[in-house]
């Protein structure tokens, strides 16, 4: 199949749907409302004009300036920050997510042991305020400024300090903000679709060799060899 | 007042896979059967269409088709002396809601379970004596024996058009497959599915050191089917996009595409969505369930009587509505007296990530929930346990599930976890990886069990499930056996190096990273009711028309993964409700 008949029959689903033969109880056919239920959400790639909705200018500079050491630019390929990920963090803030509606937040909140998971009652969008008015406080109070006025190497020894445990606040553990928040996130909206805001023209799929939301390849799964063809988003785009 | 709704014959509690097949299998008895399920309804279309539901972001890191904690999660602890801490976020394990269940989500390896395994007790005695088996370790017979299920498993898998390879028909060995497998009366369904690269590397490593690899059974179809219900099933194109996602293509058997076309055609079959059972209703004497009472969308609690309930709400909701119905004596491990609760297990998983050279091509993100290659030769009881000293076993397995880089891009050990040097660790790695994993049985303890926590309530009000559990030294030397076996594949496979997770003795159980979804034993089956829930026929010992289903009536945690047994279960018990009881509803084992 070349590329291009390969691609137009994944999109049509003409490889993916089976036969729908007339037996008792094919799947019903489908209607109008359902294919539109089934298209996926709105894509808003990055924007160069981003204005954030959820992050102050300080805590968005915090997250530039995290971004850019966490995935730095480099000759691998574009990083973290020309991928649009601080943006894909500001809107997660306002999906359930950011408020944790998905976890169970009920009291009484107690200190386990590890094994047992998040037990605090902050939010992510919690954990993004205090740790990074925590993290930004202990470097003006180490280095005389905030982490985004920090030169790279120092931004990478802070990070890493905070990381391992090293950097205390009374208001939340640091290291979970960052393993368990900060870099997380990053990583999600680094690797995940475009349209959530993060992985520009899908550069890190490029980068690695995923083929992102093409999910078809009976062709191919027994072939141990590089898949020859390059990405596609959730909206059908290529690169 | 409550409301309270007309009667029906029987009430299903959950529309998963166990409830779709009770509901299917009574309604075509003649009864009229009503599903009560707690999430949404679903579908193949629109819910799983492509693209929309191949989206890492909504459905791996942000779980869209798993239980919402918000509503109702469990509390955990290692011991009985500790403080049990609620389950916040979803890690070791992921509970499905809405029409499907986990039935949606799975990944589709549909094995049976060994035969001596349903009568471990008796066996390893037999094999072994009394004296291997460790103090408090509490084995049991299940009361019920392979050859009674064979019809009922050889059933379930050809609903699902399970892809396979038969090492066994009627006694007889069947070359290429498995030489371990227990007699089957008849071929796979399908052929199995075509190996991907990881699959390849495992059979011929575990060739090579002399072991037996087979094809994995698979419950997502190699071929075009259609099952017996008259449901088609759809090629699997190895989307990679399979456990924590639902099926865009009809392959992956689930209630969806297996049952409910069917069922939903029948009048005398309804369901509600939006349904959260709290509790089944009984009758004074304490001996007969009347219905259910559930809480509607509205927040509005209903009642629904009913001749017969059916438990098919998942291990967790099942051994909980048990509890706070108040059915069957609760389990009190300082006596070792009491079913509900008891023998809770949780099967053992160990993980590691294998990294080839750039030549080696694994292409990751190809594959399909339950395509491998494994092998038996450590499973159940296959090898001589003597010279070990641990009871269990498991099956190893090079499997290609499918891995997209928001899952996690696993590197070898002591690279960095972020930075530039992280960045060349990814790009380097990310095609050139593949997993083998090695899952084992673990054994029911007195002091591991299931009751109603203290102190935190679900958004009903109704207290938590809390779960004691935490390894034991048999179950951890077994682990570590099996660690050592899975290094030697890994090298044999020649991966340049190997990370993961192996647990060993000094480790707890954690349950912040996925391990898996199968939790088993709580209302144990057996022949005895002082140690036992449900008789052989998953009935009640203690109210005749109330049924519980799923792996909760597990004695221990079996080697292969549950859900092959659990649907055979499901059929058995359907099938004898059918012709014995529905002809005289009471017991159907008198002690
Ligand atoms: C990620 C993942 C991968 C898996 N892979 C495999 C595999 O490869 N092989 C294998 O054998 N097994 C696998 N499993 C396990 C398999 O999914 C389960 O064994 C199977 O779905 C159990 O069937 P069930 O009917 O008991 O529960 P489910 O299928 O989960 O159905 C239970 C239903 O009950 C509903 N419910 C719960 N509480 C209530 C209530 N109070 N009121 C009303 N409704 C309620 C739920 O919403 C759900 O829809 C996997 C599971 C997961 C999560
Ligand atoms: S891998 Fe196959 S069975 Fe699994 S979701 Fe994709 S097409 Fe379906």
């Amino acid at each position: 199949m070349s590329k291009d008949t390969d691609r137009r029959a994944f999109l049509k689903g003409s490889v993916l749907l089976p036969a729908l033969g007339a037996a008792a109880c094919s799947p019903p056919a489908t209607h109008q409302d359902d294919l539109a239920a089934s298209a996926p959400a709105a894509a808003t790639p990055a924007a160069a004009d981003y204005k954030p909705a959820f992050f102050t200018p300080a805590e968005w500079a915090f997250v530039q300036a995290a971004c850019a050491r966490l995935i730095p630019n480099d000759a691998n390929g574009p990083g973290a920050l020309e991928l649009g990920v601080p943006q894909f963090i500001d809107r997660q803030m306002g999906t359930p997510y950011g408020a944790a509606a998905a976890w169970y937040m009920q009291g009484p909140f107690f200190e386990g042991k590890p094994e047992f998971g998040y037990q605090s009652q902050l939010t992510p969008k919690q954990q993004y305020r205090l740790g990074i008015r925590a993290i930004d406080a202990w470097c003006a109070k180490t280095h005389g400024k905030v982490l985004a006025d920090l030169d790279a190497k120092t931004q990478d020894d802070v990070l890493k300090q905070v990381e391992a445990g090293k950097v205390k606040s009374d208001d939340l553990p640091l290291d979970v903000f960052f393993t368990a928040f900060l870099l997380k996130n990053v990583m999600e909206g680094y690797f995940g679709d475009p349209m959530y805001g993060g992985n520009r023209d899908m550069a890190a799929w490029k980068m690695i060799g995923h083929p992102g939301a093409r999910a078809d390849f009976l062709e191919w799964v027994d072939k141990p060899a590089a898949y020859p063809y390059g990405p596609v988003d959730l909206h059908g785009r290529q690169a | 007042m409550a409301i309270r709704n007309k009667p029906v014959d029987v009430v299903i509690v959950g529309l998963g896979w166990t409830g779709a097949i009770l509901a299917i299998e009574l309604a075509k008895a003649g009864l009229e059967v009503l599903a009560l399920e707690r999430g949404e309804d679903q579908d193949t279309v629109p819910d799983w269409a492509y693209p929309k539901v191949v989206d890492e972001i909504a459905q791996s890191a942000r779980n869209g088709l798993l239980q919402n904690l918000s509503k109702t999660t469990v509390t955990l602890r290692h011991d009985q002396a500790d403080r049990a801490l609620p389950y916040r976020q979803i890690g070791s394990f992921k509970p499905g809601t809405g029409v499907g269940g986990a039935g949606i989500h799975w990944s589709g390896v549909h094995s049976r379970v060994m035969p001596e395994e349903l009568r471990l007790k008796s066996h390893v005695t037999e094999r072994y004596g009394r004296k291997f088996i460790p103090e408090g370790m509490q084995l049991q017979d299940w009361g019920i024996t392979y050859d009674e299920l064979e019809p009922h498993f050889d059933r379930f898998e050809y609903v699902c058009g399970t892809s396979g390879k038969a090492g066994n028909i009627g006694g007889v060995k069947s070359p290429g497959g498995n030489p371990f497998e227990a007699a089957r009366s008849r071929e796979f369904p399908l052929p199995p599915l075509k190996d991907p690269p990881t699959s390849v590397l495992f059979a011929k490593a575990t060739r090579e050191l002399g072991y037996n690899p087979y094809s994995l059974p698979a419950a997502n179809a190699s071929q075009p089917y259609r099952n017996p219900y008259g449901c088609d099933i759809g090629p699997c194109n190895f989307c990679g996009f399979c456990s924590d996602y639902g099926c865009i293509n009809y392959s992956k058997a689930s209630p969806q595409t297996t049952i409910l076309p069917a069922l939903r055609q029948m009048k005398n079959f309804s369901y509600k969505t939006n349904a959260h059972v709290v509790r089944v209703n009984t009758a004074s004497d304490g001996k007969t369930a009347t219905g259910v009472t559930y809480i509607d969308g509205q927040g509005r609690e209903v009642e629904q009587p009913a001749g017969m309930v059916v438990l098919a709400a998942f291990h967790l909701h099942n051994v909980r509505l048990m509890l706070s119905s108040k059915i069957g004596k609760p389990y009190d491990p300082k006596t070792g007296e009491g079913v509900i609760g008891r023998n809770f297990c949780y099967q053992v998983l160990n993980s590691i990530n294998t990294f080839f050279d750039k030549s080696t091509y694994i292409n990751p993100f190809m594959g399909s929930g339950g395509v491998g290659q494994a092998i038996d030769d450590f499973n159940a009881d296959n090898f001589d346990h003597g010279p070990h000293g641990f009871i269990g076993g498991g099956v190893i397995w090079g499997r290609q599930t499918g891995a997209g880089p928001v899952r996690g891009i696993p590197l070898p050990k002591g690279a960095p976890k972020w930075g530039s040097s992280w960045k060349q660790a990814v790009k380097d790695n990310y095609l050139h990886t593949g997993r083998i994993e090695a899952q084992m049985s673990n054994m029911a303890y007195r002091g591991a069990f299931l009751d109603l926590d203290p102190t935190y309530r679900d958004a009903y009000g109704e207290p938590l499930l809390r779960m004691t559990l935490d390894w034991q030294d048999n179950d951890l030397r077994m682990s570590e056996f099996f660690g050592d076996k899975l290094n030697a594949i890994a090298k044999a496979m020649g991966a340049t190096s190997a990370s993961g997770r192996i647990i060993k003795r000094g480790d707890h159980w954690d349950t912040r990273a996925y391990q898996s979804t199968h939790i088993n034993g709580g209302t144990s089956m057996g022949a005895d009711p002082k140690t036992s829930a449900v008789n052989k026929y998953l009935q009640s010992w203690d109210v005749p028309n109330l049924f519980v289903l799923g792996a909760n009536v597990f004695t221990h945690g079996i080697c292969y993964n549950p859900t092959g047994l659990v649907g055979a279960l499901a059929y058995w018990a359907a099938a004898n409700i059918r012709d014995t009881y529905l002809k005289s509803p009471g017991p159907m084992v008198r002690t």
